[in-house]
C-alpha cells in the first residue's frame, strides 16, 4: 500500500463559517482503488470537506493535490473536469427536468444547431440505468421518483465520467436493502477501475463490509486513519466521540397501558389495504418494509394529511375523524416526517422558530409570542438531544444534515404528544445520537407515550419494538412479538413471501 | 450524554470567541441597504443643499406616505410567497367610492363603507390564491384589470369630485397635521409600527414566514395555509383601503386611473427592502427603508432637475441594482456559478 501514489491528498484544510470552524486543519489521502471511510459525529465536517473537494466551498486554509500537482477546485464543473465526482447528502436534482437530461445536465449531447440529440441522450442514460438494475427509464421525470430512487440517479451522475476520485455522502440513507446490493457493486467496479472512492455513512456494517480504511473527524478536526481489518466499531466510536457507548437494549419490561390507538380496515385507494393494528400506551410498535409498503402513508392519514377511502381509526376508543394537521395535533399525535428538508424544516427560519413551529399558537404572552418561553424549550432539547449548533439564531439550512433531522425530533417531543409517530427517525444520525435516540424512544414508551416507529432498517425496528408490523405492498402481512421476530422471517415477510397471515 | 454535552458547549465557547471580526462581515451583507441608503442620501445632499431641508424631507414622506402604507400590506403577501399585483387599481376604486359615498352618506359613514368594499375584493383575491392555490401573479393580474373595470363602472367613467369641498372635516387624512407631523406619516408610522409588531411577534407573523418560507412543513407543522395567506390579503386591501382614504383626502377629488401603476412602486419599495419574493424573508422595517429610499430618489432626481418620467427608467434600474446587490451579498460574490 505505502508505495501507491494517492490520488488525492489534502493538507491541513481549514473552513470556517460565521460562529463556526467546521474543519480546522484536516489532512487524509485516498489511494487508487481504495474505498476510504470518512467519519464523525453529526457535524464533524464531512460534508464540508467534501464540498471543499468538490469545488463548492473555498477553504479558507491549506491545499489539494492530484496526484504531485496542487490544483485550486474553484467550482464543481471544474472539480468534476478533474475526475472528482460528488454525490451528495442532501439530493439536488430538478424535479421537472427528466432522468436522463439531470444525469447529463449542462453537458447534453448535441446535433447541428445546437439542438439536442434526444435519442443519443436517451440510449446513453438507458446504459448507466441498466448498471444500476433500477426500475425506472431515462424518461421518467424526477420528480415522480421516490427518494430512493432520486438517490440512485445522483449515482448514476457520477458514473457518466471518467472519475478518478467518486465522494459517496451518505448514499444508503434512503435505499433499500435491494438498492444497497446494487450501490455496492458499483463501488466494487470503480475500485477495480482503481478509482479512489470516499465513503461517508454513519452505518458501521457497511463501513465494515465495504472499506480499507478509516479517517475520522471530531469536530472539524482530523483524529487519524486507520486500516478498517484492523478496527472494531467499539474503536471507531471511540475515535469519534471520544468515549465508550453503551449499546445495550433498554429492556425495561413495563406495564402496558391502555390501547392509545386502533385501526380498523383501514384503507386508502391503492396505497394500503385492509389495515388493521392497535398501538398500547407504553409500546413501541415498529413497521418494517420495502420503500413503496404503504407505511408513511398510513401515518400521513394518522396525521390528517389524506383521507382514508375506508375503515375506522380509534384514539383512546372513540372514533375519531382526522381532517387536517391541526387536528392531528390538538388529539395529541405528532409525526416526524420522513423529508426533513421538504416536510420537517424551514430552512431559511431560526433553529428556535423551527422548534416551535406547531406550538406557537399555545406560547403567548399577550397577544406576543412569548420567546422566552421558546427559548428554554429550544435549550432543553438542544441539551437533551445534544444538538450541535452555534446558536438558536442560526438558520436550519446551515446545520448538518444530522443536526437538521434532531430539531425534527426536538420539534415534536416539545408537543409531548399521547402518540409519537416517527418515520424514520435516525436516516443520517451518528452512531452515539442514534443509540441516545433510541433510548429515548424506549424511555417515552416506559413514561407511557405510545410510539410508532416506521424505518427501513432492520437494526433499527428489531432494537426499538416491542412488536413489529411487517408490511408488503399496502398490506399488514405479520406481526412478530419482539421474542419470536427473526431477521430471515421479517424479511420474508417484507418481500410478500410469507402467507402464514397472522395479525 | 454529560461529557458529550460538556463537549458541546466548549464547541459554542470557541465559537463565540471567532465571531467579532466575522460579525462585521455579515452585519455589512445584512445591513447592506441601510448603508447604500446613507450613501445616496449623503451624495445628493452634497448635490444639492435643499435636499436635506426640513420642509423637503417632510414632503418626501408625506409623498411617499401612500406608497408606503400600501407596501406595508404587500410586505406580507410577499413574505407568504406571494404577489399582489391589485393594489394600485385597488386603490383607485377605493378612492373613487370613498370620494362618491362622501357626498351620498356623510364621511363617517362613507368610511366604514369604503372598507368594506375594499375587504371583499382582498377576501376574494386571499380565497383564489390561498384556498384554490391558485397562482398569485396571474390571479392578481387578473384583478389589476378587472378591479379597474369596476370602478370605471361604478363611476360611469366620470372623474369623482366632493361637492363642498371647504366645509367637511373629511380633508383631514391627507392634508391635517397633528403634533406638527402631517397626518399621512402619522398614518404610515403608525401603521408600519402596528403591522411591524404584527410581522415580527405574533403566532401569526410566524406563520406568515412559515407559509413563505417552507409550504409543505408548515402544512406539516399544523399551520393552516390557505387562512393565512387569506389573511395576508385581507391586511393588504386595508392597507390599500387606507392608503386610498389618504388620496382621496389629500385631493378630495379624484381621476379613475389615480392608482395607476403604482403596483410596481410598492413592489419595487418592498424588495429594495430585502424581501425574497421567493417568500420567507424581509421585514416591515426593511420594507420602510425601501419605501424612503425610493421615495428620496425620485425627489433626489427631480431636485437635480431631470424630467420626472425619467425616474420611470431610474428607478428599475435602482431596483436592479438593489436585487443584484442583496444576491451578491449574499454569496459573497458579484457573480457565482451555484446559488
Ligand atoms: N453554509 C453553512 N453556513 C454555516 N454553517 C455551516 C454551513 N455548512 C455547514 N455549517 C456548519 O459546519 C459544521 C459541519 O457541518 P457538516 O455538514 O460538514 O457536518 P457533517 O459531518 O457532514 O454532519 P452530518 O453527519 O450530520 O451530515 C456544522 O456545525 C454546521 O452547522
Ligand atoms: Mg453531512
Amino acid at each position: 500500500m505505502t508505495d501507491v501514489k494517492p490520488v488525492l491528498r489534502l493538507e491541513d484544510i481549514v473552513k470556517t463559517f460565521p460562529g463556526v470552524r467546521a474543519l480546522d486543519g484536516v489532512s487524509f489521502s485516498v489511494l487508487p482503488g481504495e474505498v476510504h471511510a470518512l467519519m464523525g459525529e453529526n457535524g464533524a465536517g464531512k460534508s464540508t470537506l467534501m464540498k471543499v473537494l468538490g469545488g463548492i466551498y473555498q477553504p479558507d486554509g491549506g491545499a489539494i493535490f492530484m496526484g504531485d500537482q496542487q490544483v485550486v477546485m474553484a467550482g464543481p464543473l471544474e472539480a468534476k473536469a478533474k475526475g472528482v465526482m460528488f454525490i451528495h447528502q442532501e439530493l439536488s436534482l430538478a424535479a421537472e427536468l427528466s432522468v436522463a437530461e439531470n444525469i447529463y445536465l449542462g453537458e447534453l449531447p448535441r446535433k447541428s444547431f445546437g439542438r439536442v440529440d434526444w435519442a443519443k441522450l436517451t440510449e446513453q442514460t438507458d446504459a448507466i440505468l441498466k448498471k444500476l438494475n433500477v426500475s425506472f427509464d431515462a424518461k421518467t421525470r424526477v420528480g415522480d421518483l421516490s427518494i430512493a430512487n432520486q438517490q440512485m440517479v445522483e449515482i448514476a451522475r457520477a458514473l457518466t465520467v471518467d472519475a478518478k476520485a467518486v465522494i459517496f455522502d451518505e448514499p444508503t440513507a434512503s435505499l433499500t436493502d435491494a438498492e444497497k446490493v446494487v450501490l455496492f457493486d458499483v463501488i466494487a467496479d470503480l475500485k477495480r477501475d482503481g478509482v479512489g472512492i470516499i465513503y461517508i455513512s454513519h452505518r458501521m456494517e457497511e463501513i465494515f463490509k465495504i472499506t480499507d480504511r478509516i479517517s475520522v473527524l471530531r469536530d472539524g478536526q482530523y483524529q487519524g486513519t486507520v486500516n478498517t481489518a484492523d478496527s472494531t466499531e467499539e474503536s471507531i466510536t471511540q475515535m469519534m466521540i471520544g468515549r465508550k457507548l453503551d449499546l445495550s437494549r433498554n429492556a425495561s419490561h413495563h406495564e402496558l397501558g391502555d390501547v392509545a390507538l386502533e385501526v380498523r380496515g383501514l384503507s386508502c385507494g391503492k396505497l394500503y389495504q385492509d389495515v388493521n393494528f392497535e398501538v398500547r400506551r407504553g409500546e413501541v410498535v415498529g413497521f418494517y418494509g420495502l420503500v413503496g409498503a404503504g407505511r408513511t402513508e398510513i401515518a400521513e392519514t394518522l396525521f390528517g394529511l389524506r383521507e382514508p377511502s375506508e375503515g375506522q381509526i380509534l384514539l383512546d376508543g372513540q372514533e375519531v375523524r382526522i381532517h387536517s394537521p391541526a387536528d392531528a395535533i390538538s388529539r395529541g399525535i405528532s409525526l416526524v416526517p420522513e423529508d426533513r428538508k421538504g416536510q420537517g424544516l424551514v430552512l431559511g427560519m431560526n433553529c428556535r422558530d423551527n422548534m416551535t413551529l406547531p406550538q406557537v399558537d399555545d406560547l403567548k404572552a399577550g397577544p406576543f409570542v412569548a420567546e422566552g418561553a421558546e427559548v428554554a424549550i429550544f435549550d432543553q432539547y438542544r441539551d437533551r438531544l445534544d444538538i450541535r449548533t452555534p446558536g438558536w439564531r442560526a438558520q436550519a439550512g446551515n446545520l448538518s444534515g444530522g443536526n437538521q433531522q434532531k430539531i425534527v425530533i426536538g420539534k415534536w417531543l416539545s408537543m409531548h404528544p399521547n402518540l409519537l409517530i416517527v418515520d424514520e427517525p435516525t436516516r443520517g444520525i451518528d452512531v452515539g445520537s442514534k443509540s441516545e435516540i433510541h433510548k429515548l424512544l424506549r424511555e417515552l414508551a416506559a413514561q407511557g407515550y405510545a410510539v410508532m416507529v416506521i424505518s427501513s432498517e432492520m437494526p433499527e425496528v428489531l432494537h426499538v419494538s416491542d412488536r413489529i408490523i411487517a408490511m408488503y405492498s399496502g398490506r399488514v402481512m405479520r406481526t412478530f412479538n419482539s421474542e419470536e421476530v427473526t431477521e430471515d422471517s421479517l424479511i420474508k415477510a417484507i418481500s410478500g413471501l410469507s402467507d402464514d397471515k397472522a395479525a | 450524554m454529560s461529557d458529550m454535552s460538556q463537549n458541546a458547549s466548549n464547541l459554542r465557547e470557541g465559537m463565540m470567541a471567532s465571531m467579532s471580526k466575522q460579525q462585521i462581515g455579515r452585519v455589512l451583507a445584512k445591513q447592506g441597504i441601510l448603508i447604500a441608503f446613507a450613501v445616496f442620501m449623503i451624495a445628493f445632499a452634497i448635490a444639492s443643499p435643499k435636499f436635506l431641508s426640513v420642509d423637503n424631507v417632510f414632503s418626501v414622506v408625506r409623498s411617499s406616505a401612500i406608497i408606503g402604507v400600501m407596501a406595508l400590506g404587500v410586505t406580507f403577501v410577499v413574505i407568504s410567497g406571494n404577489l399582489d399585483l391589485s393594489v394600485g387599481s385597488m386603490m383607485s376604486f377605493s378612492t373613487i367610492v370613498v370620494l362618491d359615498l362622501h357626498d351620498k352618506l356623510g364621511p363617517a359613514l362613507a368610511i366604514p363603507a369604503m372598507f368594506a368594499m375594499t375587504l371583499c375584493l382582498g377576501a376574494f383575491i386571499g380565497f383564489l390564491v390561498g384556498y384554490l392555490r391558485l397562482n398569485s401573479l396571474i390571479v392578481t393580474l387578473g384583478m389589476l384589470s378587472a378591479i379597474h373595470g369596476l370602478t370605471l363602472t361604478y363611476s360611469g367613467g366620470q372623474n369623482m369630485d366632493i361637492a363642498d369641498k371647504e366645509g367637511t372635516w373629511f380633508s383631514v387624512f391627507g392634508q391635517g397635521t397633528a403634533l406638527g407631523i402631517p397626518v399621512p406619516i402619522l398614518i404610515f408610522l403608525i401603521l408600519a409600527a402596528l403591522l411591524g409588531m404584527v410581522l415580527a411577534k405574533t403566532p401569526f407573523g410566524r406563520k406568515v414566514y412559515a407559509v413563505g418560507g417552507n409550504g409543505t412543513a408548515a402544512t406539516f407543522s399544523g399551520i393552516p395555509r390557505a387562512r393565512t395567506v387569506f389573511y395576508c390579503y385581507l391586511i393588504s386591501a386595508t392597507c390599500v383601503a387606507t392608503a386610498g382614504l389618504i388620496q382621496a383626502s389629500r385631493s378630495l377629488g379624484s381621476q379613475n386611473t389615480v392608482g395607476q401603476g403604482l403596483e410596481l412602486e410598492v413592489l419595487a419599495a418592498v424588495i429594495l427592502g430585502g424581501a425574497s419574493l421567493l417568500g420567507g424573508s424581509g421585514t416591515v422595517f426593511k420594507t420602510v427603508i425601501g419605501v424612503l429610499i425610493l421615495g428620496f430618489i425620485q425627489n433626489g432626481l427631480l431636485l437635480m432637475g431631470l424630467q420626472f418620467y425619467v425616474q420611470f427608467v431610474v428607478t428599475w434600474i435602482i431596483i436592479i441594482l438593489a436585487v443584484w446587490l442583496d444576491i451578491a451579498a449574499k454569496r459573497g460574490k458579484l457573480w457565482s456559478p451555484i446559488a
